[in-house]
């Protein structure tokens, strides 16, 4: 009779024997959870930090003071001074001379030729431009800051352990010394790297920049967001308010969110084999990019386009309709506008999208070296990203610092630009 | 005239023509715009498209077609024995009448010279016939469209039509995407498989892409058996996976079931950054920070790791991966009933205890689905394996050696140079056919699966 409460009884402690293991198991799964997310933040912090961490150092460049005496018989030998007298002048021979009178221990060719291995060789550039702002300049003598080279440059910023072996370094004792030496006499100055943000793309760490790339980036960018935006929207306003139901929308839905999916490298492949080798369009060009982007982005638009058209409540068409306006009128008169916010939110994710975009440009030839700065959508471009994967394929020392500052520069963008999409959603995002 | 210059000339005299449309509608209704069919503006719209559009097409057709013409043109001017040519030094020389054209180069060649002269002529030619039918088909189409304008005409359906017109087109370039992937990769695929046999390239374990130049060379006759890449991506993307699914899983379910409403809107969006840095980014993070790391632990430990290990490019695209899996999971482990979770309660279990024997479970097609968008996007992943990976193709599940993969051989082979006859080239055509096969089937699988489950709820 009384078995029930015994059994009872026994269930009790059954659960009050497990429970303590229950609850250290309730509390571990909590802590994997946390752990997880913790350690996926971590992961995020590392990349921000290394990436920071490198980057520091190329907004800076080093110059180094050179006494120039700007000597008539190097400069015009046979005494003309005329524009093209001054294209043509040696300007490497007055740095050497320069560097004669700064160190004049220095008499051996292969000492010579190390201590001028410390000037970039746009120094020489630099003093052309100078001459041809200031001709006048000739047979005077000017203290000119002009820029060193990367190797100097990384020593100047302390990157060169002075206890590695000199054999294993790529400035040797005696260049050291020289650098120590201009430090010491203040010939040394670290300023804020112009260069980096007015010159194209180049060979020689100190002068390479990111100008064409982001001019490039952005033509690309104009030629995608002109094309995908009109074509994704009239997509988005098809499918959602007038088509019909039927097989073929199907596929074209179904088409469209397989196409989201795609990797981005068979879009390059489609515009290598069909923008340029059927159509013949020029390979590296932003309009070929912005084409191959334009693809890419278009599922993207599309989709945040009809779910924005979705949310625009049915009463709306109906009013517009109730009081006669067409099917069309209605919509583009009173759905679209609503919509708009939230299609524009999506265009912009799809644009950040498309900036941070490189494997299908680089099917395209977007990875060429390009010194010049483009100046039209048919000439021959690169974007950032590709020019980050360009150098950071260079070996050289220099080029690392750069690489981290141009992914910098690349991220602020990307900030600004989906930073601008979630304002704009908090902004005129509108509940119904 | 230039063409820009055109296009500005048309959509000038589209708004002279919206102008004149619409005047003249005002006129034939007597200033009464209620006696119009459709308001005025309509009618001004209709004139508009009936003067810009027929020209602008015409200008679209020309650009199309006119420098083919033009070589042709010149082509056939040029000596015979020039003309002759074989096809490779034929375009050499178009392109430098080309450069003469565009005044890069000079030349030397009268032969060129008076080519190029042609070239120019024939230019200057198209350009002005350009300009004069473009001009006269925009102003026959206004009057011919101001002539239709009267007070009973149906302006609006005709302009709702042209709008409709451009709705469908526009909807259409999806699909023409899709055949233009599928043609594309198809067509140099076949001429590949001509060139290779399909079994060979399947079930080939010897990847070598160079061909000889010299048939004398040694080493170097092509070899294009793509088993190594498929295990190198496969390998690859297992690591990734390993990465992101516990962690992008757990982070899923500690959002969605324990975390406070403040610390779920802080830490979701910060994982979700991660999803929108570029991949070239994640690239060099792993080629300058995770790779040396990778290698001094493993020297540490007494390995031999390579330099280009799979496993440091694995690990960093699994953090790429995380959010994916995180965002997706998350969602369906909001969309199972609440129910469900208060049923489990009541029978006595704990939080946990619920998670793993009932949301987890409810929810496992949807998870499921999204780690299969996972391994799709881990497959087709490009910048982090170029950068990090390796080039030779060793056919080794070691996650420490270095692997190559089916994307970095299809930059590898098309960066650079290209003739469009080598099998080399084509090759990359082929891999670009598979990696779109397979990753089409994993999407198409898991938006089938993710599908399936979402109806289960609603």
């Amino acid at each position: 009779m009384n078995k029930r409460p015994e059994r009872m009884a026994r269930t009790h402690e059954l659960v009050k024997a497990g429970l303590a293991r229950r609850r250290a198991a309730e509390v571990r799964f909590r802590v994997y959870g946390l752990i997880s997310i913790v350690g996926g933040l971590c992961f995020l912090f590392t990349l921000f930090g290394s990436i920071v961490g490198h980057a520091g150092a190329a907004f800076q460049q080093t110059f180094v003071a050179l006494d120039v005496r700007f000597d008539t018989e190097i400069l015009a030998p046979d005494g003309k001074w005329d524009q093209e007298a001054r294209m043509a002048a040696d300007y490497g021979a007055l740095l050497k001379q320069s560097l004669a009178a700064a160190f004049p221990g220095v008499r051996e060719r292969q000492q010579k030729r190390a201590l001028s291995a410390l000037l970039s060789n746009g120094a020489a550039f630099e003093l052309r431009q100078m001459l041809e702002a200031r001709p006048d300049l000739l047979g005077k003598s000017e203290t000119v800051w002009v820029p060193a080279a990367s190797d100097a440059d990384s020593y100047a910023k302390g990157q060169i352990d002075r206890s590695v072996d000199e054999s294993e370094r790529r400035l040797s004792d005696q260049q050291l010394a020289w650098l120590d030496k201009l430090a010491a006499e203040g010939r040394l100055q670290k300023r804020f790297n112009t260069t980096f943000f007015t010159a194209g793309d180049s060979r020689e760490p100190e002068l390479a920049g990111i100008r064409g790339a982001i001019t490039g980036s952005m033509l690309t960018l104009l030629v995608t967001l002109l094309l995908s935006l009109p074509i994704g929207m009239a997509t988005a306003v098809y499918l959602e308010e007038f088509a019909p139901r039927n097989r073929w929308t199907d596929i074209i839905e179904v088409n469209i969110n397989n196409l989201a999916a795609v990797p981005s490298i068979v879009f390059g492949l489609l515009g290598l084999a069909v923008f340029i080798n059927v159509f013949g369009l020029t390979r590296s060009s932003p309009l070929v990019g912005g084409f191959v982007l334009t693809l890419m982005t278009l599922p993207v638009i599309i989709i945040a386009g009809r779910s924005a058209l979705k949310a625009v409540p049915p009463s709306i068409r109906e009013a517009a309709l109730g009081i006669g306006a067409s099917h069309m009128q209605t919509v583009f008169h009173h759905v679209l506008p609503l919509a708009v916010p939230g299609i524009l939110t999506g265009a912009i994710i799809g644009m950040a999208r498309a900036l941070g975009e490189s494997a299908p440009l680089l099917m395209i030839g977007m990875v060429a070296f390009i010194v010049d700065i483009p100046s039209g959508i048919s000439e021959p471009a690169t974007v950032l990203p590709v020019q980050i994967y360009l150098w950071a394929d260079s070996p050289e020392r220099g080029f690392v610092e750069r690489t981290s500052a141009a992914i910098l520069v690349l991220l602020v963008f990307l900030i600004v630009m989906n930073g601008t999409a979630v304002y704009l959603r908090k902004r005129f995002e509108r509940r119904w | 005239m230039q063409k820009s210059t055109l296009v500005f000339l048309l959509l000038l005299l589209s708004a002279l023509a919206f102008h004149f449309g619409r005047q003249k509608s005002l006129d034939s209704a007597a200033g009464q715009v209620r006696n119009l069919h459709s308001l005025p503006g309509y009618y001004g719209y209709y004139t508009a498209l009936w003067c810009g559009l027929p020209a602008l097409m015409l200008l679209f057709l020309w650009l199309l077609f006119e420098t083919p013409a033009i070589v042709h043109l010149v082509v056939a001017s040029l000596p015979p024995e020039m003309a002759s040519l074989p096809a490779d030094r034929l375009s050499l020389l178009i392109n430098d009448i080309r450069n003469v054209v565009s005044g890069q180069t000079s030349a030397s060649d009268p032969v060129i010279q008076a080519a190029a002269k042609h070239y120019r002529e024939l230019r200057e030619t198209s350009n002005l016939l350009l300009t004069g039918f473009a001009i006269t088909l925009s102003l026959a189409g206004a009057v011919f469209a101001r002539q239709r304008v009267r007070s009973d005409f149906r302006a609006r359906n005709r302009v709702e039509k042209a709008i409709m017109g451009f709705l469908i087109g526009s909807s259409l370039v999806a699909i023409l995407t899709t055949v233009g992937i599928v043609l594309s990769v198809l067509f140099e695929s076949i001429r590949f498989f001509q060139l290779v046999p399909a079994s060979e390239f399947l079930f080939g374990l010897d990847w070598s892409p160079q061909v000889a130049i010299r048939s004398d060379q040694v080493g170097s006759s092509g070899a294009f058996g793509a088993i190594p890449l498929f295990t190198g991506t496969l390998l690859i993307a297992l690591i990734a996976m390993a990465v992101a699914v516990p962690i992008g899983l757990l982070s899923a379910i500690y959002l969605a079931e324990y975390a406070s409403r403040r610390f779920r809107a802080v830490a979701k969006p910060l994982l979700e950054i991660l999803a929108g840095i570029p991949t070239v980014v994640y690239g060099f993070f792993a080629a300058l920070t995770v790779a040396p790391f990778v290698r001094d632990l493993g020297t540490s430990l007494g390995l031999s790791v390579s330099s280009e290990s799979a496993l440091a490019a694995g690990l960093v695209m699994g953090i790429m991966i995380i959010p994916f899996v995180c965002s997706l999971s998350d969602d369906f482990i909001n969309a199972v009933p609440q129910s469900l979770r208060d049923g489990a309660y009541a029978l006595g279990a704990t939080q946990s205890e619920t998670i793993r024997k009932v949301v987890i479970p409810a929810a496992l097609p949807g998870i499921v689905g999204g780690i299969l968008l996972g391994v799709s996007r881990a497959i087709g992943e490009t910048m982090i394996v170029v950068m990090a990976a390796g080039l030779s193709a060793n056919l080794t599940f070691n996650p420490l050696s270095a692997v190559t993969t089916v994307t970095t051989q299809i930059v590898t082979l098309l960066v650079g140079d290209q003739e469009f006859d080598s099998p080399k080239t084509l090759a990359a055509f082929a891999l670009g056919l598979v990696l779109f096969v397979v990753t089409l089937g994993l999407n198409v699988l898991a938006l089938h699966i993710v599908r399936k489950y979402r109806e289960q709820y609603e």
